[in-house]
């Protein structure tokens, strides 16, 4: 099979195919640990906030409300979107065998993308919000964006329509639905009327634009933090362990399912909410059906890697990858419970939720990422890893923060829910709001604490990694011929 | 033709495969969010429920600019506790000239759909500016600086309502002509305050009771 192919060592005598362009990967892997350490540090300055308030000095950029979508904004978009970037390049030219359609192209992507955090980061400072949960970028930055993806999609399908290999290898179909589905997305929630270069206001009204948010806020997890993170799972879980995917018919079919049922999912982001209950309903059983592609998924890659487990003893990137399999596996489980209305009406609108964003978050996203990286950046410039212990140091730190969190906003969210909602015999309610506040304080004191650590654990990485790229540059690496039994025939067209 | 064939196809060809993504994606919005966004009722203002008027619009828009939705929802759930907290609770009806909703999913602090009335315009303004004065517990930050920027800078309000009239909002030619008077001598905080105060109002009287 095609992750057979990937499999195989190189024999660099034999090498005689196209150069990969691998210099923009490098850049792009700097920008993403950059606004990691950017976002999880106005991350931890929020959690503070909640501490003491009066640590934003007055400032109105310093201001919670203005901070938090810096927060989210800065760690999906700019960490986020950087490293699928960076992973997409480098696994679509190793899988398809060719160098990138138009590095020039990839090159202004990489660019033109952090420009756009950039200044949309700053705009978010300056009070330039629609309040659209993970589009709160105003107008001109949404259009910037659409151009920006756009081009990224014609560098990633372009290579593949050069592919040397015949069949389309499964990582690229994950990173396919990324670009094509965000893209949909994106547009369709963002339209709206400018009134000035700062504000707009939404085609849709009401209830229905919180149908239409929510379709958009879930499946932008759905495909970016999830879809775009499983490419990534699917190229270098395998790579790196040296073993073809387990199964690769049950790829086939939890990718089927997995892109039919998420779109679905969205209204359980309004449960009890002013729209119509069918649509809730639905919502309901789709997500309840998510946890099979889910879990399949997870089954597929851990059983990937159940012949290689003498290499995770030893090996931090590894390490990473597979512990960030079982926080998607907890994060997908605990998801379709907290579709449940029984359970949701307890879990909306508190900590519970922020506790299970950061399961996925910190757990999957960043922990996937950061075994990527440790295992990508000594490949591209052809050294080893500057430290593997401190490598291993920040293994244990971000399963502590991690953990730690979590555990953290489950005691916050769960009490809150269920004191929110307790009443008395004659039907009094049981708790002022102000008593459950006062009560939420050594909660965010220990999640303060747990962001901390993984913090420390992120800036370590970061030295260890300009420690291991100092001075040196991008190697040249080129396509290894290609197995005649997967050639691209004559009759075959992209 | 075999499943397994078809996916041969699929898996060897770029664009059957973008195709392919793009149709099966697109199945669960067009049968369940266009249907929502076709129905009518879901558009039809509750008795009360009007236009925002200059000085609560530009409340409004500092409301989304500070971010405070980060932090407050404005939707009250049908469920004992929550009427008992907070109040009766919320209609689509009442959101419908609502661009963008703004329900959140966060109660770091309490829900303010019904906030209309509950507290003096006094209180608003000195709880905003610091809100450790009135409540001392409180962890809401605080925003002295709506205190010192006059209202009539908060964007282009006749822009804004010319283009709300565009997506149907009955606004009548002398209310837009008068709306930069109406800002007149008015500070930002004087204006989320009147917002405030007009949140939850749109409820018949009968069942808001
Ligand atoms: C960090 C989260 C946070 C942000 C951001 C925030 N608030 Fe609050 N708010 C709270 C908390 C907590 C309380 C409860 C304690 C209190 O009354 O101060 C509260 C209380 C209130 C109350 C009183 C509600 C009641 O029923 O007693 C109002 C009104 C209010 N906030 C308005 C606003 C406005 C307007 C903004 C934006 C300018 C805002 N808040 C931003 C957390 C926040
Ligand atoms: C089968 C998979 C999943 C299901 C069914 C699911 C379901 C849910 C539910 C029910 C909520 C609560 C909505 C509310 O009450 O407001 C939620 C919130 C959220 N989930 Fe998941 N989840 C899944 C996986 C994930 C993963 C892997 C991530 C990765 C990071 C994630 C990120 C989020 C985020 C960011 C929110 C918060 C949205 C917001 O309110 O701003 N979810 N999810
Ligand atoms: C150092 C690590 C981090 C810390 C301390 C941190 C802290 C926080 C805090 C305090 C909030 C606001 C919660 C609230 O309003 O009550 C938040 C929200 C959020 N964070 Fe983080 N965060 C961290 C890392 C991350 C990472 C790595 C991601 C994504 C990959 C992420 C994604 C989000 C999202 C999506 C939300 C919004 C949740 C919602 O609206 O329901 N965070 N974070």
């Amino acid at each position: 099979m095609t992750s057979a192919t990937i499999a195989q060592g190189h024999d660099p005598l034999a090498e005689t195919g196209e150069v990969y362009e691998d210099a923009v990967v490098i850049r792009l892997i700097q920008f993403s640990v950059l606004w990691a350490v950017v976002a999880m540090t106005a991350g931890v300055y929020i959690s503070a906030e909640l501490l003491w308030p009066t640590i934003d000095l007055g400032q109105f950029w310093l201001s919670f409300g203005r901070l938090r979508p810096l927060h989210t904004n800065g760690i999906i978009f700019g960490f986020g979107v950087s490293a699928l970037m960076a992973t997409a390049f480098y696994s679509v030219q190793r899988t398809s065998h060719v160098r990138l359609f138009s590095p020039a192209l990839a090159w202004f992507c990489c660019y033109a993308w952090q420009l756009v955090v950039l200044l949309g980061g700053l705009s978010l400072l300056a009070g330039w919000n629609t309040t659209k949960e993970y589009a709160e970028l105003e107008w001109p930055f949404d259009i910037a964006i659409a151009v920006v993806w756009v081009i990224f999609g014609v560098v990633f399908f372009g290579t593949i329509a050069r592919r040397k290999i015949r069949p389309i290898y499964i990582s690229n179909w994950f990173y396919g639905a990324l670009i094509i589905v965000i893209a949909m997305l994106h547009i369709v929630n963002n339209l709206a009327i400018p009134v000035t270069v700062d504000k707009s206001y939404s085609l849709y009204a009401g209830a229905q634009d919180a149908v239409v948010q929510w379709w958009y806020g879930h499946n932008a997890v759905g495909f970016l933090l999830t879809g775009g993170f499983l490419g990534m799972m699917y190229y270098f879980l395998p790579k790196h362990s040296g073993r073809p995917i387990w199964s690769y018919r049950l790829s086939v079919v939890a990718f089927w399912a997995f892109t039919y049922s998420y779109i679905w999912a969205g209204p359980h982001h309004l449960h009890y909410n002013a729209i119509p209950e069918w649509v809730q309903s639905l919502s309901v059983v789709m997500s309840v059906i998510l946890l099979a592609p889910s879990w399949a998924t997870m089954i597929n890659g851990i059983m990937t890697v159940s012949t290689a487990w003498e290499k995770l003893k030893t090996d931090p990137a590894l390490k990473f990858i597979v512990l960030s399999l079982a926080f998607y596996g907890l994060a997908t489980f605990e998801g379709p419970m907290m579709s449940f209305p029984s359970v949701n009406v307890v879990s909306h609108f508190t900590d519970w939720t922020i506790g299970h964003v950061h399961s996925g978050a910190l757990g999957w996203n960043a922990m996937i990422t950061y075994g990527t990286f440790y295992f990508m950046v000594p490949r591209l410039v052809g050294a080893p890893l500057h430290s593997v212990r401190l490598a291993n140091i920040h293994f244990a730190l971000a399963l502590a923060g991690t953990m730690l969190y979590i555990v953290a906003m489950w005691g916050a969210g769960v009490s809150q829910g269920l004191l929110w909602l307790s009443v008395d015999e004659i039907g009094e309610l049981s708790f002022s709001f102000k008593d459950v506040m006062t009560s939420m304080q050594p909660f965010y004191a220990l999640r303060l604490i747990a962001g901390l650590i993984f913090l420390t654990g992120t800036l370590l990485m970061t030295y260890n990694l300009f420690k291991t790229l100092a001075g040196r540059q991008a190697v040249v690496a080129k396509a290894p011929p290609v197995d005649p039994a997967y050639a691209i025939n004559k009759e075959v067209t992209a | 033709m075999s499943a397994l064939s078809l996916h041969k196809k699929i898996e060897e060809n770029t664009g059957l495969l973008i195709f392919g993504i793009l149709l099966v994606s697109a199945i669960g919005g067009l049968v369940q969010i266009l249907p929502v966004l076709n129905q009518k009722s879901l558009e039809e203002p509750t008795v009360n429920t009007k236009p925002y008027s200059a000085i609560e619009l530009t409340g409004r828009d500092i409301y989304m600019r500070e971010g405070c939705s980060v932090c407050h929802s404005q939707q009250i759930r049908p469920l004992i506790a929550e009427v008992e907290r907070y109040g009766p609770y919320s209609r689509a009806g009442e959101f419908v000239y609502d661009r963008p909703f703004m329900w959140g999913s966060k109660r770091t602090g309490p829900d303010l759909h019904r906030i209309g009335g509950k507290y003096t315009d006094d209180w608003h303004r000195i709880h905003l500016i610091d809100p450790r004065t009135v409540v001392p517990e409180s962890i809401m930050p605080g925003y002295p600086w709506l205190a010192e920027r006059a209202a009539s800078e908060t964007g282009n309000i006749v822009a804004k309502m010319t283009a709300l009239r565009k997506l149907g909002h009955p606004y009548t030619d002398a209310q837009i002509a008068a709306a930069e008077s109406d800002l007149e001598g008015l500070m930002e905080i004087d204006a989320l305050t009147a917002y405030l105060q007009i949140l939850g109002t749109g409820l018949d009287e009968e069942i808001a009771r």
